[in-house]
């Protein structure tokens, strides 16, 4: 009797931890089922390298060249404002916080992270939309705009990764460059971060996920315009922008070209995450 | 002390800029809405019905909370279980246990548009939900499912192996143990990650609005289920992006933002207290 009650737990526990297994096959299965049609049925190099997006004219012209362009840019705009920003505020909490002062700025790390992508949106609207638009013209909603805002988005991400990633180096290395006579800045920089290399890449590849993946901040800064790029303080769109902007209202082959643009989108994250997987196994995080 | 050369009065200049810099924008985000949104909060925007005179957010605050419980009670017994096999049952390297690690990876890394995609391709459509409240429910569940694995999977290992071992020695059997002992000394540290869930969820609005939709108001009736239902960070979306009630938008991302504090603060004591339990 006891027995059989021990194995029903242990199936149930065993279901419950497939269940992610099965979701995952659930999320690839529909999203190609519905997605990589529309990419055969338009064409695949029109699909990946049309530079036109328009759904309503007939024939519709349905390129996403330039939201996969948009993406690119506003990521590569957000990686290089928020990485280096970043790994400098990781080796601050790591190596150079007080212990005083590190209980307060955890926490607000994690609260950094914890604030909605819509609050995110709204305070770019009304501070970093205007601040563009005074300082180099334009509307103010830009990719600059979304970069910046992207930027500090991935923050508590970089720095997360990166604090664990540098304090995950032994001691030893620091105290033995101290030793030979170098600075605590360069022991650090030169002893300490060497040695970290791919827990701090890692971070800001998870960052880079998270710039690709988010939505509603982009959605609410970036002016949302479906064309090639004019410039960084013009308006552009991104993959996850399309989607959500059209959605709404798309039928037929627009919205079945929509699952394509989200199929991309999961394979770009696909990636990134396997990057990520690697780097942060090789960090022995 | 060594002597101190340019490049590392730059170096350390660096990382207290970047420090400075991070701080300083946290703070600004913060006091700025606080600033702005506070005098506006008014008796109007708490207004039991939801109307185009007092933008209430009465309504998407009570979703909100619907949301999160009925979420809760899918994601919860799952994620839990699923962590209690991975840590007590599951033999450590095997296939299926590396495969539902590779999974969970994955899902945590899922950007949630891709939810949201995937909830209106399986929830609202294949299963004919509609776009709903309980679609939304399922999809969120989805999305802090790998959340609530992680940090119980962390508390569970957290518990010292006597605990265990005395449990066995007094003729407990596994599940018993897992129940009665193990559980309740990882309890702390799951709840913290329930609550990180919550925050997950209260924050969510990209995999929300094609599947639970941006209907104002509260679902009632039998099938309270099916009915659409906006959360409040969609209200605060569908505000700001209407561009005519900017004043109740900065007061509803206030309240948005003191509901993330506490939640904030809540989880951080709670991690706190197995710290302190553990003896660290």
């Amino acid at each position: 009797m006891k027995k059989y009650k021990e194995k029903i737990f242990e199936t149930v526990f065993l279901l419950a931890a497939c269940i992610s297994i099965i979701c995952v096959m659930l999320i690839c299965f529909f999203l190609f089922i519905n997605g990589l049609p529309a990419i055969g049925k338009i064409g695949l190099k029109e699909f990946f390298t049309g530079t036109q997006w328009k759904p309503g004219d007939t024939p519709p012209l349905f390129g996403i060249f330039p939201m996969i362009l948009g993406s690119i840019l506003v990521t590569a705009g957000a990686v290089s404002i928020g990485a280096p920003v970043g790994v400098f505020a990781a080796v601050f909490l790591a190596k150079f916080c007080p212990e005083k002062i590190l209980k307060w700025l955890k926490p607000a790390v994690d609260l950094l992270a914890g604030i909605p992508s819509v609050v995110y949106g709204f305070f770019g609207i009304v501070t970093i939309v205007p601040a563009v638009r005074n300082v180099f013209g334009g509307n103010g909603y830009s990719i600059l705009t979304a970069s910046i805002l992207l930027g500090i988005m991935i923050l508590p991400t970089v720095i997360s990764v990166c604090t664990e990633a540098i304090k995950a180096v032994p001691e030893s290395y620091y105290h033995g460059s101290l030793a030979l006579g170098a600075s605590h800045e360069r022991s650090i920089f030169f002893a300490v971060l060497p040695a970290a290399k791919s827990g701090i890449l890692a971070s800001v590849i998870l960052g880079t996920g998270r710039a690709v993946g988010e939505t509603m901040a982009v959605i609410m800064v970036s002016g949302n315009q479906p064309r090639m790029p004019q410039g960084i303080v013009k308006g552009i769109r991104t993959l996850t922008a399309n989607i959500v902007i059209e959605m709404g209202y798309a039928a037929d082959l627009h919205r079945e070209a929509l699952f394509a643009s989200g199929v991309v989108l999961f394979m770009f994250i696909l990636v990134i995450n396997l990057l990520f997987l690697l780097l942060k196994r090789r960090a022995g995080l | 002390m060594s002597r101190k050369d340019y490049l590392s009065v730059l170096l350390s200049l660096l990382v207290k800029v970047s420090a400075c810099i991070t701080f300083s924008v946290l703070f600004f985000i913060v006091g700025f809405i606080f600033y702005k949104g506070i005098p506006h909060i008014s008796a109007d925007l708490f207004a039991w019905e939801y109307n185009s005179d007092n933008v209430s957010l009465t309504p998407a605050l009570i979703n909100t909370l619907l949301m999160v419980f009925l979420a809760l009670m899918l994601s919860v017994p799952v994620g839990v279980s699923a962590a209690v096999y991975l840590t007590e049952y599951a033999k450590k390297r095997s296939r299926l246990v590396e495969i539902i690690r590779i999974t969970t990876e994955t899902l945590s890394g899922i950007p949630s548009i891709v939810y949201g995609l995937f909830g209106f391709l399986f929830f609202v459509t294949v299963l004919k939900w509609g776009i709903s409240l309980i679609s939304g429910v399922f999809t969120v569940s989805i999305m802090v499912l790998p959340l609530i694995m992680r940090t119980t999977e962390e508390a569970l290992k957290a518990v010292p192996e006597l605990y265990r071992e005395g449990s066995y020695g007094l003729g407990a059997g596994k599940f018993r143990t897992v129940f009665s002992i193990i559980i309740p000394a990882a309890f702390p540290g799951i709840l913290s990650g329930i609550i990180l869930a919550v925050g997950r969820i209260v924050g969510e609005t990209a995999a929300l609005i094609y599947t639970s939709g941006t209907v104002a108001e509260i679902p009632s009736g039998k099938d309270f289920l099916f009915d659409s239902a906006r959360t409040l960070s969609l209200h605060m979306y569908t505000l700001s992006s209407e561009g005519l009630y900017t004043n109740q938008a900065y007061a509803t991302a206030a309240v948005l933002l003191v509901i993330v504090l506490l939640i904030n603060r809540l989880s951080e004591k709670l991690a706190k207290r197995i710290m302190k339990g553990n003896g660290k």
